[in-house]
């Protein structure tokens, strides 16, 4: 500003001080907003670091890799007898006749290191592939056909370029020789990678290359529905008393100071109270949905009665009058009037509290969802695991493989995440009213 | 005979209550033409109707389920030899029982069958099938009793829906109550174990005790024969892994805060915020993964770049992750509080001339004070009783370390490995983790009193 | 009277917007807006919020030592013109300034220019007391810290000490300099606020409503105060009594719906209003 004014002003005037130390103070301003905009971006990054990790690990674990062989199905091994009998054929040496493929495939290998190292290609779980095919079509003794086998994670490892060729042989768990097996069958075009569907059709297993989320998947399906059928009416129901009906006095006031610390008491707790309570006392079966959804569902509640509370608070007195107003008991008031209008906002907190659930894993450490399960669990009381779960084990597995499939599985499990949040976030866009 | 076909029966005769209920006040009202002269709506006899026939008969039924097992275990056991349980600890009797029971059941059995056994077993069997049995009978008597009293109160004068309120109102309260019996549940649970645990070992043992090695020898004469349970290792590892969290989380967190809500362009903010919420979306079993197979080799492989030491479970890596997860916690609960310091202290700021970070640094941030604090003793108590990541990244070493570089072990660490082993449900392991579980469970409610009642006092300040 | 200003404010509302609809242009204003020795200088000024017009055409000068003051019914621009003075409006997203305001002959809306200094020179006192969360001598040491405008603990405590005697308060705080501001009686958190203004030494004061928010003693005394701040500064005031108005200043300017329909001598406009409005507005016909 223009000193040109300075008319009896005091020695110092304020502007000049002002404009002298501008400068600096608007440096110093730069600098704050760097430092925040510094650490958005680092937030920022640390999300897409987050994600493109898990994903760089884990895509490769939607293709398998499989091999081609012309397999004989020789009667002689299968079935000896020649009856058919459906029982002999599921009996038969399978693991033999891939053997005699392999054989027939590299006739130069004749020692015994050199025949296990090349029945170690295949996954120990080609031969009941094989089986349910004879089993599906008898016809097939005594035919040859090319067949696909699945190969073993290793082969799988190194085909995907998880096991670098170039690293000197004692380091590597693949050696030379099935290397040069492996760059005999690619020339050969008889080795490929295919669309997994074993990883989504089928429980765990020890051996990577045969491990699904299948059984994960539907044990959580059924612990969701079954937290989602305890925690939706009790947490609502909660709320429309805390809400509307009580009295304030000092038990509600007690209740709800409860609740508020209820929703920051670590999950881990709620696995104590699950495995104290419900499996000691109320002899609840260890490792199946009902227990899971039960500590789940109290682990929920707070999340969906605050959410509620909030629902029904954003109802504007009015609708509560006129409804009142025209004879309707507090009661209706609520069923038909405040319900109706609080529940989109009463189902955004519900889905964000099942996301919870559905991502929960310490406290079910706790009460044997870490059990091996391989089989497909079928209701609510059966044994089984569940997805975050089973991503802690696999992540414990020492086999490469298991590391793709962890970051696969993840995948899927954030998949469904993302849903949810998504979903609750359109309904809320949805139904949003301002009053 | 699987009890939940029986809850379906149950459901079934409700709805047949109610429609007979409803019904029976429509006839009794002389047709449909005269309802006006019943007291309520047929709808609320109908609901009268299946509510008398549901409730008595499913708690029946769950009171039944919960206490079948105890009382036939109770009856096989009194039959059982004496010479059976003779000197047998109670852990062996549970074993015995369990047996017993897979026997019964046709299960994998972890010993030779005894004759007793087989015998206990039958009669197992036996007293289960009469159970269910009788179950079933009691059940359906109660549901079909309760819809029969019902239909004989039906009247045109019955005020059905003040009682079908009534008890509407009496489930919400039931309902209501379910938050205070989790806590009571939960304090219960783990103070009942907690105190059995500080019969055997002091409690100063194992609060100023600094060797943790809760592996009870097999053999008497063996090295710490009783195990070791001084829990200040793990405290101490709780507390670097927490600090180091916070260390991330405090300030990325605040800035961002800041950044987002007083700087960033509309625009920016819009898509920004949800993003960084992403963060606080992402189970905990994903970032352990993320730290123990990523960051931890990350930070193992850079020190030893520059010639350092670095465990391969390092305390950095996890608390590091750990900070990742708290940012959008810490973030958001600022931004609350940041918003809610009132637009006149902005204006009187600036009308005496400050820049936009001096307002922020000398003004706003004082005045949230309070509110950030308060939600950054939320995110501490977040930090303590986060799980997963420790457990994946963190180790089981219980050293006691000022080094973060060293693996660490914390509470909730011990408390998962203590319990997924194959033990008793009472040996002094297991105890030993609900006595971490009740420091842990204390000092995160502590912390969560104390954090609730800053943010408390400081909305009211500006209300 | 409150419930004439309310009728008359929706009465008022509902024909501005009628206006607006016809585009109508801005009244011209009665009496002399230019003053003998300005230091601000203001024409032509437009305030828009959004697509809504709040301000119309306003032309005004502030003078040297002397306490000009603002009237009008509620809703008439008064506070929207005074927060144009120090540019408090940047802060309101939307808000658009056109004319030109100049200060000592410098355009304060000019591109070029920086608020941070403008708002040193032009200090405000708003109608709600919003002392800073921290003690009364960090309230009133803010602005002197932030400007850097003293060397020394000495300089700054002597600064406070002035500051604090001008404002008419150093007597009541002198022995609690270190409790919170906040803890004051409302009139005493005003007269703070004063004195924080007045610590970083401006030329101009800028007081929008300052006693709305106090009892009549604690208004007496800022009043008088006012007065006594006239010998080293000039004041604008808006204020919605009009007996403070004419007590404290020595101009006063009428708004009305967005227009300044008439400015005067303070005594002349309220002895003898020349404009119908002023005159309707002076007798408590309406407002």
């Amino acid at each position: 500003m223009s000193n040109s004014h300075a008319d009896g002003a005091p020695p110092k005037r304020t502007i000049d001080v002002v404009n002298a130390s501008l400068k600096r103070r608007y440096a110093r301003e730069r600098r704050f907003r760097l430092v925040g905009l510094t650490a958005v971006i680092l937030g920022l990054t640390f999300v897409g670091l987050l994600f493109a990790d898990i994903i760089a690990k884990g895509h490769t674990a939607f293709v398998q890799t499989y091999i081609q062989l012309p397999v004989t199905f020789e009667a002689e091994t299968l079935d000896p007898a020649g009856t058919r009998d459906p029982e002999t054929l599921a009996r038969a040496n399978y693991q033999a006749i891939i053997r005699d493929a392999l054989r027939s495939e590299f006739p130069d290998v004749t020692d015994r290191r050199g025949t296990r190292a090349l029945g170690s290609m295949i996954s120990v779980g080609a031969p009941s592939h094989l089986r349910d095919m004879v089993l599906a079509n008898p016809d097939l003794v005594g035919t040859t056909r090319e067949v696909w086998l699945l190969a073993d994670d290793d082969i799988d490892m190194l085909m995907k370029g998880h096991i670098n060729r170039d690293l000197p042989e004692s380091e590597r768990r693949v050696k030379d020789q099935t290397v040069g097996w492996i760059e005999q069958l690619e020339a050969q075009g008889r080795i490929e990678k295919r669309f997994n569907t074993i990883f989504f059709t089928t429980g765990t297993s020890r051996e990577p290359e045969l491990a699904g989320i299948a059984g994960a998947l539907m044990g959580s399906f059924y612990t969701l529905v079954l937290t989602l059928l305890i925690s939706f009416p009790i947490g609502v129901g909660a709320a429309l008393y805390l809400e509307e009906f009580a009295p304030k006095n000092r038990w509600t006031d007690l209740i709800e100071v409860n609740i508020n610390n209820l929703a920051a008491v670590p999950s881990i707790v709620f696995g104590l109270l699950g495995l104290a309570v419900f499996i000691a006392i109320f002899g609840v079966p260890r490792s199946t949905p009902l227990v899971a959804a039960l500590v789940l569902s109290l682990m929920t509640l707070p999340t969906i009665i605050i959410a509620s509370r909030a629902a029904l608070k954003s109802v504007p007195p009015s609708i509560r009058e006129a409804a009142l107003g025209v004879g309707a008991s507090p009661l209706q008031t609520q069923m038909h009037h405040v319900l109706p209008l609080a529940m989109p906002g009463m189902l955004t907190g519900t889905i964000i509290g099942m996301a919870q659930a559905l991502g929960e894993t310490a406290p079910l450490l706790m009460i044997g969802m870490i059990a091996f399960i391989v089989d497909i669990p079928s209701g609510f009381t059966s044994p089984t695991t569940v997805l975050p779960v089973q991503i802690f084990l696999w992540a414990d597995s020492p086999e490469r493989a298991f590391v793709e499939r962890t970051s696969a599985a993840i995948m899927v499990l954030l998949a469904f995440l993302i849903l949810m949040n998504l979903g609750a976030v359109l309904l809320r866009r949805r139904f949003e009213r301002r009053w | 005979m699987h009890s939940s076909t029986l809850l379906i029966i149950v459901l079934g005769l409700m709805s047949l209550a109610y429609y007979v209920g409803r019904k029976r006040a429509i006839v009794s009202a002389g047709g449909a033409g005269r309802i006006s002269t019943l007291h309520s709506l047929p709808t609320y006899y109908g609901l009268y109707a299946a509510l008398w026939a549901g409730i008595p008969a499913i708690l029946l039924m769950a009171l039944w389920t919960a206490f079948q097992d105890e009382i036939l275990v109770t009856l096989v056991k009194a039959e059982l030899p004496g010479s059976m349980l003779e000197g047998l600890s109670p852990g062996a009797v549970g074993l015995l029982v369990n047996d017993i029971k897979n026997l019964a059941s046709g299960a994998i059995v972890s010993r030779v069958a005894t004759p007793e056994m087989q015998a206990a077993a039958d009669r197992f069997a036996l007293f289960s099938q009469i159970a269910v049995w009788a179950m079933w009978l009691g059940v359906l008597a109660f549901a079909l009793g309760g819809m029969a009293f019902a239909w004989a109160r039906t009247k045109p004068q019955m005020r059905a829906r003040n009682r079908v309120e009534s008890i509407f109102m009496v489930i919400l309260v039931v309902f209501s109550s379910i938050a205070i019996l989790t806590t009571l549940g939960i304090v219960l649970s783990v103070l009942f174990e907690s105190l059995r645990f500080f019969q055997e070992i002091s409690p100063l043992d194992f609060f100023f005790g600094t060797l943790w090695s809760p592996q009870t020898a097999l053999r008497a004469d063996q090295v710490g024969a009783t195990g070791a349970f001084g829990a200040v290792p793990l405290f101490t590892g709780t507390l670097m892994v927490s600090a180091i969290a916070m260390l991330v989380a405090v300030p990325i967190g605040l800035m961002s805060a800041i950044y987002l809500s007083e700087y960033a362009p509309r625009r920016v903010r819009s898509w920004a915020k949800p993003t960084l919420e992403v963060l606080a979306g992402v189970p905990t079993v994903v970032y352990g993964f993320f730290a123990a197979l990523t960051v931890a080799p990350f930070i193992r492989e850079l020190g030893m770049s520059m010639g350092l030491d670095v465990a391969s479970e390092s305390a950095l890596a996890a608390g590091l992750v750990m900070g990742v997860m708290i940012i959008p916690f810490v973030s958001s609960l600022s931004e609350d509080v940041i918003n809610a310091v009132p637009q006149a202290m902005r204006d009187g700021s600036y009308a005496l001339g400050a820049t936009q970070s001096e307002t922020i640094r000398r003004v706003i941030i004082p005045a949230a004070l309070p509110g950030i604090v308060g939600g950054v003793l939320l995110a501490v108590s977040r930090a303590i009783g986060e799980t997963m990541i420790v457990v994946m990244a963190a180790g089981l070493a219980a050293n006691l370390t000022a080094n973060p570089l060293d693996s660490v072990t914390t509470v909730t660490v011990q408390i998962v490995t203590l319990l997924t082993g194959d033990q008793e449900f009472d040996s002094a392991k297991t105890m030993a983790a609900f006595a971490l579980g009740l420091t842990l469970f204390v000092v995160t409610l502590a912390l969560n009193v104390i954090a609730l009642q800053i943010v408390r006092k400081y909305r009211e300040q500006y209300e | 009277m409150s419930t004439t200003v309310d009728e008359m404010a929706r009465r008022t509302g509902a024909m501005s917007s009628a206006e607006l609809a016809g585009g109508r242009e801005s009244r011209a204003t009665v009496g002399d807006v230019t003053c003998a020795n300005p230091r601000m200088v203001c024409r032509d000024v437009d305030v828009f919020y959004g697509s809504t017009q709040a301000i119309k055409g306003v032309s005004l000068d502030i003078g040297k030592n002397e306490v000009v003051s603002m009237i009008g019914p509620s809703g008439c621009g008064k506070s929207t013109f005074l927060r144009c003075l120090n540019r408090m409006n940047d802060t309101i997203d939307g808000c658009r300034v056109t004319g030109s305001i100049k200060l000592d002959g410098q355009d304060i809306y000019d591109k070029g220019l920086d608020p941070v200094p403008l708002r040193a020179q032009v200090g405000m006192v708003f109608q709600k007391p919003n002392p800073f969360p921290k003690s009364i001598y960090e309230n009133v040491a803010y602005g002197p810290r932030i400007h850097g405008l003293t060397n020394s603990k000495a300089e700054l405590d002597e600064v406070i000490e002035g500051s604090l005697q001008k404002a008419g308060l150093w007597n009541e705080v002198k022995d609690r300099l270190d409790k919170p501001g906040t803890g004051l009686s409302g009139g005493q958190q005003q007269r703070l606020c004063i004195a924080r203004t007045i610590a970083v030494s401006p030329e101009v004061i800028l007081m929008d409503e300052p006693c709305s928010a106090l009892d009549p003693i604690a208004t007496a005394i800022i009043e008088e105060l006012i007065d006594e701040l006239r010998a080293n500064y000039s004041i604008a005031i808006v204020t919605h009594s009009m007996q403070q108005a004419a007590r404290v200043s020595q101009r006063t300017a009428y708004f009305h719906l967005g227009d300044l329909i008439e400015v005067g001598e303070t005594n002349q406009v309220f002895t003898n209003p020349k404009h119908r409005l002023t005159e309707d507005y002076i007798t408590g016909r309406f407002g």
